[in-house]
């Protein structure tokens, strides 16, 4: 924090739009150039299938930073009218599974808009953050603008109760999130949360249903299914519901799980035991509560973390698997029969970060997405990622937003001074 | 022969009636040398939590209606309040012990605040929202959306405060299409209750609005702490213990705007509308042709 602080009063403060915004386009290019090697330690660092960091990680960490590079001479142009003010030390926290998209997500934004940065990642992902920091003495950006501090929750802790922190953006649980509100309440420190979810992803009876497969299956298989805004929810309407689940299933026989490494992997290691234990736990409680369980045939390597792809049907919407984030490839079922029942099961969540809506009608499509309470809408896609799209939920899922303009604007305050 | 007044009775705003408080209690309201103007009512965590219950059936028709058609409603408040501009200047004068011309200086204020707030409702989403030009054959567009119940504490000091502050926290969060329920300024809750009879009559659909009077200390922190609450904004509260409302807020992760105070507090801004708005993205498929 005092490096932080330092660097802002001295250095980063004091320097112009375009040179801050000079050191964001050194970062993305040594990014790029380091792809591959970064790509190897995300897999090794997280467990992730190399094809994913490879092809979407790596790739995003690098426009996130080209992108916001050119936000920092611009600031201007945010919506907070002229002249908007840094906030001063940024305190960020981010979680395991996206490890450096994560760690871009937050200081990308930051510098540009004229912060400093300490940034703590998660307690069993830290290397790539570490390798990040080597990237940084590359660009040669001054001591003390970021900061990384490796820890676990009391670490994150310190940050939040600091007193001379002027942000807390974090990303993480919804019980953490609330913890960090909490602990900022009253105290004047601006704060983003972007926390759980639990997404519909809808099928309408005339969607394209091979693409919709693939949708839903990259959805919730994507990234082992540690994703925030994964589709767990898939709500299929009921005149197609047997024709989905059984080339679901058929879809789901293809996939290969195992070695990370190995760029044909589709599916790699849960990310701890933790983790795990979770996960089993509760699609256990799903088995209890009376939905049918079902996984392909596949090998289960006999070392490390693993859990096959795991589909669940005839679930209840009351049902713990319907209702709570299970943060692994397990993917439950429902049905519906007309829109208006599809939205409000989708809405039947105290979560409300994002969407899928499949369907072939343009009309339909709009009219669903305007009845959904999410933060982020796919039609006809599903997990896409731009560092030009806001990201960020509704309700229980957090507030404020990543990305695009919005997201830098959560990084500055009016020239009129912080409220 | 001088004519016996008839007083007027003052209830609560709730689903576009006006009940008493279900608890029964009321209390006395005086002017600032201390005379007796009337007995409000003194509303119950019941009524707080009806309160709720009905802004929350009203989010769906509210935030449904067209931004031209709420900009409409909006602009017809102001008109009526422009026709009883007599009454709230005699309100705040008694209530708040205003000079004349001070008073009459607030209801002009408040009146023109609205004509402001109504001219935001078709145009903030333009100026918020934005279309993203993502790398890829993706349509892909933000728009700011209503959060949905917003419970306010109304400013509870300043000159014309409960008229002009009222007007300055309420008319922001119904802009973009929340609905609200607002606390009223406990010592001087006579003008809140007066600008409830306008929006009873001005188009306002039910439970759009609902004020409860009584003690914000009370009602606060059952509005703080109540799941189906968004948003809350504490303009008003810096009398309160706010930072425990805000901390009660953290377990539904509502929304929370901090108090303000001095002549300025709710100043009309763009921001006091984007604070209660989410950002929806919608990414839309485009066909490779």
């Amino acid at each position: 924090m005092k490096a932080a602080r330092r660097a802002y009063d001295r250095v980063w403060s004091k320097m112009s739009g375009s040179d801050r915004g000079k050191y964001l386009f050194r970062i993305a290019r040594l990014v790029q150039e380091r792809a591959r090697e970064l790509a190897v330690a995300e897999s090794l660092n997280n467990g992730k299938p190399i094809k994913e960091s490879r092809d979407l990680d790596i790739p995003l960490v690098a426009a996130w930073f080209f992108y916001y590079a050119g936000w920092a001479d611009k600031l201007d142009y945010a919506g907070l009218g002229a002249n908007p003010k840094a906030l001063g030390v940024a305190g960020q926290i981010i979680p395991w599974n996206f490890p450096l998209l994560m760690l871009a997500w937050k200081i990308a934004p930051a510098l540009a808009a004229g912060n400093t940065v300490v940034l703590k990642p998660a307690e069993t992902t830290p290397l790539t953050a570490l390798l990040f920091a080597e990237i940084l003495q590359q660009a040669d950006l001054p001591p003390g603008v970021v900061n990384i501090v490796t820890g676990a929750g009391a670490t994150g802790q310190a940050l939040v109760r600091h007193p001379d922190v002027d942000k807390i953006a974090f990303t993480g649980s919804t019980a953490v999130g609330r913890e960090i509100a909490r602990a900022t309440a009253g105290t004047g420190k601006r704060l983003t949360l972007e926390l759980g979810g639990k997404a519909a992803n809808i099928v309408f009876d005339d969607a394209p249903i091979d693409q919709a497969i693939e949708g839903v299956v990259n959805g919730i298989f994507f990234n082992q299914g540690h994703v925030c805004c994964a589709g767990s929810r898939l709500l299929v309407q009921e005149n197609v519901h047997d024709d989905v689940v059984e080339r679901l299933k058929q879809r789901l026989s293809t996939l290969r799980l195992g070695d990370p490494l190995d760029k044909n992997t589709d599916i790699g290691a849960i990310n701890s035991a933790e983790q795990l234990a979770r996960i089993q736990e509760l699609t256990a409680a799903g088995e209890e509560e009376g939905a049918t369980r079902w996984s392909p045939a596949c090998e289960i390597p006999a070392n490390g973390f693993w859990f096959a792809p795991t589909i669940f049907t005839g679930v209840q919407s009351s049902s713990r698997i319907a209702r709570e984030e299970i943060f692994g490839p397990v993917l439950s079922i429902l049905t519906f029969r007309t829109p208006q029942e599809a939205i409000a099961k989708a809405n039947n969540t105290p979560y409300g970060l994002s969407a899928g809506i499949w369907s072939d009608k343009g009309s339909r499509i709009l009219a669903v997405a305007d009845g959904l309470k999410a933060g982020v809408v796919w039609s006809n896609t599903f997990n896409r990622f731009d560092p030009a799209s806001p990201f960020g939920g509704y309700k229980e899922s957090g507030y404020g937003r990543e990305g695009g303009k919005q997201g830098l604007s959560a990084y500055l305050a009016p020239s009129g001074g912080a409220k | 022969m001088s004519r016996l007044a008839v007083p007027k009775t003052y209830k609560l705003y709730i689903g576009g009636k006006f009940p008493r408080s279900e608890s029964g209690r009321s209390y006395e309201v005086l002017s600032k040398d201390g005379a007796f103007l009337a007995n409000a009512a003194q509303a119950s965590r019941k009524d707080a939590r009806d309160a709720v219950v009905a802004a929350r059936a009203a989010v769906k028709g509210w935030s449904g209606s067209t931004a031209y058609n709420r900009g409409q409603v909006l602009y017809r408040i102001a008109e009526l309040l422009e026709g009883r501009r007599a009454q709230f200047i005699d309100e705040l004068v008694h209530s708040e012990g205003l000079s004349a011309g001070t008073a009459e200086a607030a209801v002009d204020l408040a009146i023109d605040r609205w004509v402001w707030y109504a001219g935001w409702a078709d145009k903030y989403a333009q100026v918020l929202g934005n279309g993203n030009p993502v790398a890829g054959p993706y349509f892909n567009l933000s728009v700011p959306e209503p959060t949905g119940v917003v419970a306010v504490i109304a400013p509870q000091t300043g000159e014309g405060h409960s008229l002009v502050g009222f007007v300055s926290a309420v008319a922001p969060a119904l802009v973009a299409g929340n609905t609200v329920i607002v606390v009223a300024s406990e010592a001087a809750p006579l003008s809140a209750i007066s600008l409830s009879e306008v929006l009873a009559t001005s188009d306002v659909p039910g439970g759009v609005v609902n004020v409860l009077t009584g003690s914000p200390k009370e009602i606060a922190p059952w509005l703080a702490s109540h799941a189906d609450v968004n948003a809350l904004d504490l303009v008003g509260a810096g009398g309160l213990d706010w930072v425990q409302l805000q901390v009660d807020a953290a377990e539904t992760l509502k929304r929370v705007l901090a108090p303000e105070d001095g002549p300025d507090a709710a100043a009309p801004s763009l921001e006091r509308i984007s604070a209660f708005t989410e950002t929806k993205t919608v990414w839309h498929t485009k066909g490779l042709l």
